[in-house]
C-alpha cells in the first residue's frame, strides 16, 4: 500500500510536536525545522499531484480498517491540486513571517503554523465526513492561536469574535453530521453518496435538511453572505502573514462545498439538486456585490484586502453554482488565482504597514523602497480586480464563458462586470491616495526605510511572480482542471475506488 | 422518552442561542456550552434511542444499540471542552486588555464598564 497520502498530515504533526517540546526557546532552530517541514510538504504534495495526474483515485485505509467502517484518506486530482496550492502558499508565507520577524512577536508561531498546515492538508485529503469535522477543528484551533499572535487589544477582541463565530459553526457542523448519520447510517463520504442515491424522494425531508445545514457550515467557512461577518475584522486584525495563510482557509469551505455537493448531493440527485445550486448562486451574487462595494468603502488597506477576499469568494461561488464540468473547471482556476492574489495583497499591505505604522487611506511621507512597494500594490490590485494581463482576468473570463448556457446568465454577467468596475475604482482610489501623493514630512521620517529587511520584499515579488506564471501557463493549467472537473462529476469512479465491493456491508 | 429527549435538545438549543446573542462574553460562552450539550445529545440520538442494549456485536445478542454515535459524542465532548477552555482564556485576555467584555468591536463605547 502507498503510504505517501498520510505524509502531509504526519509530517507537520511530528515537526510541530518536536518544536513545542524540544526547541521552545530557540527561534533559529524553530525556523529551520519549520521551513524544512514546509519545503518537504511542497515536495510531497507535488509527488502526490504527479501520482494523481493520470486520473487514478487512491484510497488509503487508516489502520487498515476496511472502508465503510474505518477512516479513509482519498487522493484524487482535486485534493492533490488543493494540497499543492496549500504548500505553494505556505512556503512563501512562512518565509515572509521569518523575514519580517513576525514569528518573534509571540511564542509558538512555528508550532501553530505546522498544526495549521496539518489541519488544512487533512481536510483536503480525508474521505470521511466526521474526519473532515475533526480536521476542521485542528485547523481552527491552530488558527485561533495564530490569529492572536503578537497580542494587542484590538487583535484579541477580534479574536474573541472569530472564535465564537467558528464555535457556532462547529456546533452546526455536528448537527448536520448527526442529521445525515441518522438518515444514511454512515459517515464515509463514498458510502453516503451510494446510499443517498437510493433514498426515495418521499423520505428525503431529513436529508434535505442535512444537506442545507452542511452547506451553511461550509458557507461560514467560505465567508458567504450573510455568514461573512467574522471575516473583515479577523483578516484585518490578524498578523498579515497569517491573513495571507488564511486565504486558503476560505477555500477549505469552497472545497468542502464542491466535494460534498458533487459527490454526496450531486447534481443528479433530484431531491437536493434544485436547492443547492440556487442557494449557492444567490449567496454568491450578494457576496460578490458586498465584497466589491466593501473595497470601495474600506478606510484602511487591511480591511480593503479582507473585502477583496470576500468579493473573490463571491465570484468563486457564482462560478461554482452551475455544478457542471465547465463551470467547475473555470471555478477551480479562479480558486487557485484568488488564493495567491489575495495572499499577495495581504503581504503588500503588511509591507506598507511596516513602513508607515498604519494602513489608513491617507497620504503620507514616501516609504522606504517606495517605488517597488507601489509596483507590488499595483500588481496585486490588478490581480485582485481581474484586469489583464494577470490571471484574475483569465479566471473571470473563464467563469463568464462557462456560465453562458445557464438560465441566470444575465444576472451573473451583469453582477460580475459591474462589481469588477467598482473594485477597480476602489483599488485605484486607495492606490492613488496612499502611493501617488507623498507628503514631505519632517526630516528623518525616511530613516525607518534603511532598517527594512530584504526577504519580505523578495517573497512578495515571488508571490506576484507565481500569479504571473499562473497566467502564462493558463493553457496546461486549465487542461488539468478540465480533467479534475471531469473526475469530480464521475461519482461512480470515486465510490468504487473507496468501496471496491460496492459498499453494502 | 422520545418527547422528553427531543424537548431537552430543543430547550438547550433555544437557551444556548438566546445566550449567544447577548452582548457580553460571559453569557456568550455559557450559550456556546449549552449548545454543545445540545449537540452532544443530538448526536447521541442520531443512532436511534435504545435502552439497556449492548453497544457491541456479540454472539447470541439480536438487539444492540449503535456504538458509532457514542464514539462521535466522545470526540465531540473532548473537542468542545478544549474549545471552551480556549475561548475562556481568550476572552479573559481580551477583557483584561480592553477593560471591557463586550463582544462587538465598537470603538465609540465607554471603556471601564465592568458590569456583568
Amino acid at each position: 500500500m502507498n503510504h505517501w497520502i498520510i505524509a502531509p498530515v504526519i509530517v507537520p504533526a511530528l515537526i510541530a510536536a518536536l518544536i513545542v517540546l524540544s526547541m521552545r526557546n530557540q527561534l533559529m532552530l524553530q525556523r529551520i525545522f519549520s521551513a524544512f517541514s514546509t519545503a518537504l510538504l511542497l515536495a510531497i504534495s507535488l509527488g502526490l499531484a504527479w501520482q494523481a495526474a493520470d486520473g487514478t483515485i487512491t484510497s488509503y485505509e487508516l489502520g487498515n480498517w476496511p472502508a465503510p467502517f474505518g477512516i479513509v484518506l482519498v487522493l484524487d486530482r482535486l485534493s492533490a491540486l488543493m494540497a499543492v496550492l496549500t504548500s505553494v502558499l505556505a512556503l512563501p508565507v512562512l518565509l515572509y513571517a521569518i523575514g519580517s520577524e513576525w514569528d518573534s512577536r509571540g511564542t509558538h508561531f512555528h508550532a501553530l503554523f505546522q498544526f495549521q498546515l496539518m489541519g488544512i492538508f487533512g481536510a483536503f485529503l480525508t474521505g470521511d465526513a466526521f474526519n473532515l469535522f475533526v480536521f476542521f477543528e485542528v485547523l481552527l484551533i491552530a488558527s485561533y492561536g495564530l490569529m492572536i499572535h503578537g497580542g494587542g487589544t484590538r487583535r484579541l477582541r477580534a479574536g474573541v469574535q472569530y472564535v465564537v463565530f467558528n464555535l457556532l459553526g462547529s456546533t452546526l457542523f455536528l448537527f448536520a453530521l448527526g442529521t445525515l448519520y441518522a438518515v444514511t447510517g454512515t459517515l464515509n463520504m463514498a458510502d453516503m453518496a451510494a446510499r443517498v442515491a437510493e433514498i426515495p424522494a418521499a423520505e428525503s425531508a431529513m436529508l434535505r435538511v442535512g444537506a442545507v445545514l452542511l452547506l451553511l457550515v461550509f458557507a461560514i467557512k467560505a465567508a458567504l453572505l450573510p455568514l461573512h461577518f467574522w471575516l473583515p475584522a479577523t483578516y484585518a486584525e490578524a498578523p498579515a502573514p497569517i491573513a495571507a495563510l488564511f486565504a486558503i482557509m476560505t477555500k477549505v469551505g469552497a472545497y468542502a462545498i464542491l466535494r460534498m455537493h458533487t459527490l454526496v448531493f450531486g447534481p443528479e440527485i433530484d431531491i437536493t439538486a434544485d436547492i443547492i445550486g440556487q442557494l449557492v448562486l444567490g449567496a454568491g451574487l450578494i457576496t460578490l456585490a458586498i465584497g466589491m462595494v466593501g473595497i470601495l468603502g474600506a478606510t484602511g488597506l487591511g480591511r480593503m484586502a479582507a473585502f477583496a477576499v470576500i468579493g473573490s469568494m463571491g465570484t468563486l461561488m457564482v462560478g461554482m453554482a452551475g455544478f457542471t464540468e465547465q463551470t467547475t473547471s473555470a471555478t477551480l482556476y479562479y480558486l487557485v488565482h484568488s488564493t495567491l492574489a489575495g495572499a499577495a495583497m495581504f503581504l503588500v499591505v503588511d509591507l506598507v504597514r511596516e513602513r508607515r505604522a498604519d494602513d489608513g487611506l491617507h497620504p503620507g511621507p514616501a516609504m522606504g523602497q517606495h517605488g517597488l512597494v507601489t509596483a507590488l500594490f499595483f500588481g496585486a490590485a490588478i490581480a485582485v480586480a481581474g484586469m489583464p494581463p494577470l490571471s484574475g482576468f483569465i479566471g473571470k473570463l473563464l467563469i463568464l464563458d462557462a456560465v453562458r448556457d445557464l438560465p441566470e446568465v444575465w444576472a451573473i454577467w451583469s453582477v460580475i462586470l459591474v462589481t469588477s468596475l467598482i473594485a477597480i475604482v476602489g483599488l485605484a482610489r486607495a492606490g492613488s491616495v496612499v502611493f501617488w501623493k507623498t507628503e514631505t514630512g519632517p526630516t528623518g521620517r525616511r530613516l525607518r526605510a534603511r532598517q527594512q529587511p530584504k526577504l519580505p520584499l523578495v517573497v512578495t515579488c515571488g508571490m506576484m511572480g507565481t500569479v504571473a506564471l499562473l497566467a502564462v501557463f493558463a493553457g496546461p493549467m486549465s487542461a488539468y482542471l478540465d480533467a479534475t472537473a471531469q473526475q469530480l462529476f464521475d461519482r461512480e469512479a470515486y465510490i468504487s475506488a473507496v468501496l471496491p465491493e460496492g459498499g453494502q456491508p | 422518552m422520545e418527547l422528553l429527549f427531543a424537548s431537552a435538545v430543543g430547550i438547550l438549543t433555544a437557551a444556548g442561542l438566546y445566550l449567544v446573542m447577548r452582548q457580553r462574553t460571559f453569557p456568550v460562552i455559557l450559550g456556546i456550552s449549552l449548545l454543545s450539550y445540545a449537540v452532544n445529545l443530538f448526536l447521541f440520538a442520531s443512532g436511534r434511542l435504545a435502552v439497556n442494549m449492548p453497544p457491541v456485536l456479540l454472539k447470541g445478542v439480536e438487539d444492540f444499540t449503535d456504538p458509532l454515535p457514542q464514539a462521535l459524542v466522545l470526540t465531540a465532548i473532548v473537542i468542545s471542552f478544549g474549545m471552551t477552555a480556549v475561548v475562556v482564556m481568550l476572552s479573559l485576555g481580551a477583557y483584561l486588555s480592553a477593560r471591557s467584555d463586550r463582544i462587538d468591536l465598537n470603538d465609540t463605547e465607554k471603556t471601564g464598564d465592568t458590569r456583568q
